[in-house]
């Protein structure tokens, strides 16, 4: 499947270094599924421990069925859990716009054909105040223009052109690209000198 | 581009091919699994009936959801031993061999890898952890992946990625007194930020890398992640190679003197070119402490709480939250903060060498009786060494509680966790919101000897004065 172009209204939320504990509490990684997560999406910001809700904005009605999150830097920093952007996913975001995310997230957003896309800040902030004075903006990314369009503003959007690539011809999931070079893969092992220390 | 630096060597050796979106298609020459991301990942596999591409490659412990207290099976918690059962289930399907707690060679996934010599210089290291970068201290490239990753690994023994940068970390000077490790690491994350690592890899050298121990080399290389690198190595010497003499799944005899010319051949040449250079000193080092909601927010214990004004604009609405979160007051003194709960233990710092110095600030005194202590073995093995030395005598005699191995309170998936807005001097990696249990709790990053000083004192306290 191919994922060139989405569109659907934002929820924007502000801070910058928002880590994978409050995406998701490991507590809640003790699943032997994915299913849930999105239920436990930053359940200790959004329940008080007698899991009546907090003043969140994933609480607010106004931005039920939101499928763009629009973040600040360095976001999904700390662990590799995929649980994180599994929860996101599964939560109903497909988009990711942000100034900056950490490395494996980002990775892990594609694997689950999560387009995770870089806009400066001064974009980002822009976008937050907009979004918080109409929270019914309607955005519409196309990753073959590399463009996000709000009303009648253009941002131009960045993302690791690999990862834009995948995305364009539906190979997210890098397993199929993978599969096709078993020779080759076979040929390696035996050429890798650790492999066959122990061999006489 | 960098070039002719072990990671270069390293990536190089590793391709397979370009892959049509452009990544390269890497082979992981070591595979590391535990039970909190893998069930997912041959689920996927069990399901397609595939079966696992190099299953020798791949070796599996349990860690994060272990009980320290009592290891008996069935564990207490359902969840842990659901999980447990998963792991067990699949690695017998799939015929990858386990170091479970019958073994006695069970423990944190990143400890047992080096110490049993699975961790070797020259290789690909994935384990769906982001601490994975620790086995860099050999001079492999490791790194942490999700499980979409691992289920990659599973079945082709490959990853698709994109080649990183590599930033080359000169720090010089030596560690005096009382300084370790840790304040390395906390120093170049404070130094370079959270995100600076962002796209790179980071090449630790100097005169204190030069220095360090394969222990210390770990404590720094486990957390470059947290400074936004995905991976932290060192170039192999030496003392790599000592290290790794008589390990178990190390190469032997001669098969051990082949693989030392091999492991010189792949180390970054005089020649090799780096993509960004950064040269620190220890003149500015001294016991570093975290005050806030990332490893970067950290201080030395002798300075006050920064003021909000000192950092940039753009960051006073982080330092805000922290101090929100954190209930310290800025410009306040560091030193004499009480402390409730002192954790010594995790992939960071849970080696005999840091149990050591630990134990060398509490022989002969006796915990604050405000202060919970526990001292968490990083693995079994470590456990039974450390018994050997006899220094659970001197953690029990002090006061603390002697626990069995795993991951413990650096991230409560088991019964090890904050309560309330406890402060915690923890020797683990990460000081997130909520990390250790505790939506509220509030985790303080520091050494293994300034933890176990804070132990006695009950409050934050300078370990200088305490050697």
């Amino acid at each position: 499947m191919k994922h060139i172009q989405f569109s659907g209204r934002a929820l924007p939320m502000r801070g910058d270094d928002i880590d994978t504990d409050r995406i998701i509490p490991a507590r809640f990684l003790k699943e032997i599924t994915f299913e849930k997560m999105g239920e436990y999406l930053f359940y200790d910001a959004r329940f008080n421990d007698d899991h009546s809700p907090k003043n969140h904005l994933l609480n607010d009605p106004i931005y039920k069925g939101s499928s763009f999150l629009i973040v600040g830097q360095n976001f999904g920093c700390g662990s590799s859990r995929e649980h994180a952007p599994q929860a996101i996913k599964r939560y109903g975001f497909d988009v990711i716009i942000g100034e900056s995310f950490a490395e494996i997230f980002a990775g892990n957003c594609k694997s689950l054909g999560v387009p995770a896309v870089t806009l400066p800040r001064a974009d980002i902030e822009t976008l937050w105040a907009e979004i918080e004075a109409n929270p019914q903006l309607m955005l519409h990314l196309n990753l073959e223009t590399k463009q996000l369009i709000a009303d009648d503003s253009v941002f131009e959007i960045d993302i690791v052109e690999s990862r834009r690539v995948a995305f364009l011809e539906g190979t997210w999931d890098s397993l199929g690209l993978l599969k096709q070079n078993k020779d080759l893969v076979q040929k390696k092992a035996q050429e890798l000198p650790y492999l066959h220390f122990g061999a006489k | 581009m960098s070039s002719n630096t072990l990671f270069d060597h390293v990536w190089d050796l590793h391709k397979v091919t370009t892959l049509p979106t452009g990544q390269d298609q890497l082979f992981i020459g070591l595979h590391l699994i535990h039970e909190v991301t893998s069930p997912q990942a041959f689920a996927a596999l069990n399901e397609k009936k595939q079966p696992m591409a190099f299953p020798d490659r791949t070796f599996a412990t349990i860690d994060h959801i272990i009980p320290t207290l009592s290891q008996q099976r069935p564990f207490t918690d359902s969840q842990a031993e659901t999980m447990t059962e998963a792991l067990e289930k699949n690695v017998k399907q799939h015929k990858v061999r386990f170091f479970d707690t019958s073994t006695a060679k069970q423990g944190i996934v990143h400890v047992i890898g080096p110490e049993l010599g699975l961790t070797q210089p020259g290789m690909t290291i994935a384990c769906g952890d982001s601490h994975t970068s620790t086995h860099g201290a050999f001079g492999s490239l490791g790194f942490g992946i999700g499980t979409t990753e691992v289920s990659h690994v599973l079945e082709t023994q490959t990853l698709a990625l994109n080649r990183l940068k590599v930033r080359r970390i000169n720090f010089n000077g030596a560690l005096s007194k009382g300084i370790y490790a840790k304040d390395v690491i906390l120093k170049i994350i404070q130094v370079l930020g959270v995100k600076g690592g962002i796209g790179f890899a980071y090449e630790f050298g100097g005169d204190v890398f030069n220095a360090m121990t394969m222990d210390e080399r770990m404590t720094v290389c486990n957390m470059s992640i947290e400074g936004g690198a995905r991976i932290g190595y060192v170039n192999p010497d030496e003392t790599t190679f000592k290290y790794l003499e008589n390990r178990e799944f190390a190469p032997q005899g001669q098969a051990f003197e082949n693989a030392k010319t091999f492991w010189r051949s792949i180390a970054s040449k005089p020649d090799a070119i780096y993509d960004d250079t950064v040269t620190l000193h220890t003149d500015d080092l001294s016991p570093m402490v975290t005050w806030g909601i990332t490893p970067g927010q950290s201080i030395g214990i002798t300075d006050t709480f920064p003021s909000i004004e000192r950092f940039a604009p753009s960051e006073q609405a982080l330092v805000k939250e922290a101090y929100e979160y954190m209930k310290w007051k800025p410009n306040s003194t560091v030193m004499g903060t009480p402390v409730n709960v002192v954790f010594i233990g995790s992939c960071t710092n849970s080696r005999l060498s840091d149990l050591r110095e630990a134990a060398n600030i509490l022989k002969n005194k006796k915990v604050n009786s405000n202060t919970k202590t526990i001292v968490v073995p990083g693995s079994q093995r470590i456990k039974q060494e450390a018994e050997a030395e006899g220094l659970d005598k001197i953690f029990t005699e002090a006061g603390a509680e002697w626990r069995g191995a795993g991951c413990s309170m650096c991230l409560a998936m088991n019964p090890d966790k904050l309560i309330g807005d406890q402060v915690c001097a923890s020797t683990s990696n990460r000081n997130f919101i909520g990390r250790q249990g505790s939506s509220t709790g509030r985790t303080l990053l520091m050494s293994p000897a300034m933890a176990a000083a804070a132990a006695v004192k009950g409050q934050l306290t300078d370990v200088r004065d305490w050697l």
